[in-house]
């Protein structure tokens, strides 16, 4: 016991007498920052490619539409996020000759890959609510488009909101890889506690609760919005 | 007011619709009776190019709407439907189910204008015969207001003003039908679809929906009915249409059609219904 609170004393002296909470609260704030923007990145992009799905395939442009996403889908399902994030970074980005943070390749990277499952989350809910609704709206004299946007996907995000909260959490947790390209998230703050204490046991347990934490607060959030959402469906 | 000449509808194989040709008159309240599978609903529902026709014309107001060129939306504005599951929006209140279609096809419009407005003012720069600019005489907060004043009293007259801020589950099945009628009224409609509006009814609610719909009919409402109820198609309808096997078998005055069939087959359906 003598020794573990050693090990406690000599995280503290790095985290709170050398700099180290200002890296954890750096970590922190990247990591919610690329899942927070990421999710919303991939809720735009899936929702978009969910309606090019469900659209009627009469003419020739949804047919083309709904194979460049099919193709996009498949990319993203088919490969690790750890492999895209190292291709997006290290490939694409000098072939295109640009020069972006780590921070916003990972965002873009989070978003894009996040728009593939999300799209697949979003059809679900898409097929899930009545077809009355779009006809209602159509028999109105609406546009399919207007019909979608204002009556069906409020619906369906509503019907998929808890699978929506599961994937902002996986997208927390996956947001773990982001050093291989250098982005400061939580890991790389204890790991730098670590080195400089040559003590992993406590920064790493810390790191371990941190997340924990974190998905437990998410998880309440998104019951306490699923909440306020039903209030539509019940009698008053 | 809407001619329907030849028209046909197949689903894959199955031809629903065989060629059919009737026309509906202002003023005229049509009901469409009929066994089940017979293609009532597919009819109705090709009055409004919901479902598209396969083959032949529905012309409303001179327009072939069938065509598939026409920009429908622009007609069905015109034309109120209501359906048997009611389909309120299940995410809009009462009053924003009523007020969400005048609100956003106005607003569509007076954007529209004005990008029209813009561009002409850049062409009357540089042409020598300057074009007149669309009139633009409200404005957004203008629309909503009057559209909000409009769905009130809708909902006043089926003394449900009380219930404006419910959500549609919230309603009973009679009283979400009204909302639905009245929401197609809110359009200003030419004329209303109807499509079996009681059967999905508890019996005690069927009286208050049919009491409203014959509200319309005597104030002057054009209005194509497909029904179950005989009792209210003789009450109410000008003109009775027999469908069987996707053709129009017979069609005569409710007195006619009901006391003197001229079709066996006319015969043997009322005979079983009533
Ligand atoms: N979307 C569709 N796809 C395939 N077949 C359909 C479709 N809609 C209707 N049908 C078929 O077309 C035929 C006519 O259907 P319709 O709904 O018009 O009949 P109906 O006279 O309204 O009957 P009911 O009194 O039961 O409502 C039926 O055989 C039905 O199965
Ligand atoms: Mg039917």
């Amino acid at each position: 016991m003598g020794s573990f609170g050693k090990k406690i004393e000599k995280f503290w002296d790095i985290f709170y007498y050398h700099d180290g909470y200002t890296k954890v609260v750096t970590g922190l704030y990247n990591t919610v920052y690329i899942a927070v923007v990421g999710l919303a990145i991939g809720i735009i992009i899936g929702t978009l490619i969910a309606i090019v799905e469900v659209i009627p395939k009469y003419k020739r442009l949804p047919r083309i539409l709904n194979g460049f996403c099919r193709f996009y889908v498949g990319l993203f399902r088919g490969s690790p996020i750890v492999v895209q994030l190292l291709v997006a970074y290290y490939v694409i980005l000098p072939l295109l000759g640009l020069n972006l943070p780590a921070i916003n390749v990972c965002v873009l990277v989070f978003g894009f890959n996040s728009g593939a499952y999300v799209s697949e989350i979003m059809r679900g809910g898409i097929l899930s609510v009545d077809v009355g609704q779009m006809e209602a709206g159509r028999a109105l004299g609406l546009s399919y488009a207007t019909t979608m946007m204002k009556i069906v996907v409020p619906q369906a995000v509503k019907n998929i909101l808890p699978t929506l909260g599961n994937e902002f959490i996986a997208l927390i947790k996956e947001t773990s890889v982001v050093s291989f390209v250098g982005a400061a998230d939580l890991y790389v703050a204890f790991s730098y506690i670590g080195s400089n204490s040559y003590e992993f046991m406590v920064p790493y347990l810390v790191m371990a609760l941190i997340y924990i934490v974190l998905v437990m607060i998410i998880a309440f959030f998104v019951k306490m919005m699923e909440r306020s959402l039903r209030k539509s469906d019940r009698r008053n | 007011m809407i001619d329907v000449i030849n028209l046909k509808k197949n689903f894959g194989d199955l031809e629903v619709l065989k060629g059919i040709t009737t026309s509906i008159k202002p003023g005229e309240k049509v009901a469409i009776i009929g066994p089940s599978g017979s293609g009532k609903s597919t009819f109705l529902r090709c009055l409004n190019c919901m479902e598209d026709p396969t083959s032949g014309q529905v012309i409303f107001q001179g327009v072939d709407i069938a065509d598939m060129r026409v920009n429908i939306n622009i007609h069905r504005r015109h034309m109120g439907m209501v359906f048997q599951q009611f389909n309120l929006f299940n995410n809009k209140t009462v009053i924003d189910n009523i007020m969400l279609a005048p609100v956003t096809i106005a607003l569509h419009d007076l954007r529209t204008k004005k990008i029209k407005n813009f561009f002409i003012r850049i062409r009357n720069l540089f042409a020598k015969n300057k074009k007149e600019l669309f009139e633009i005489n409200t404005t957004k907060a203008q629309i909503k207001a009057e559209a909000k004043e409009n769905a009130m009293r809708l909902l006043k007259r089926i003394g449900l003003e009380d219930k404006a801020n419910n959500y549609p589950s919230t309603l009973s099945g009679g009283q979400k039908q009204r909302v639905a009628i009245i929401r197609a009224l809110a359009m200003n409609p030419k004329v209303m679809l109807f499509d079996e509006p009681t059967s999905a009814l508890d019996p005690e609610m069927v009286g208050e929906v049919l009491d409203l719909i014959k509200q319309l009919a005597d104030e002057g409402m054009t209005m194509v009915i497909v029904t179950h109820e005989m009792g209210f198609a003789r009450e109410v309808a000008t003109r009775v249409i027999f469908m069987d096997e996707g053709r129009i078998v017979e069609e005569n005055t409710p007195e006619e059609l009901f006391t003197n069939p001229q079709n066996i087959r006319t015969r043997e359906f009322l005979s079983k219904v009533l």
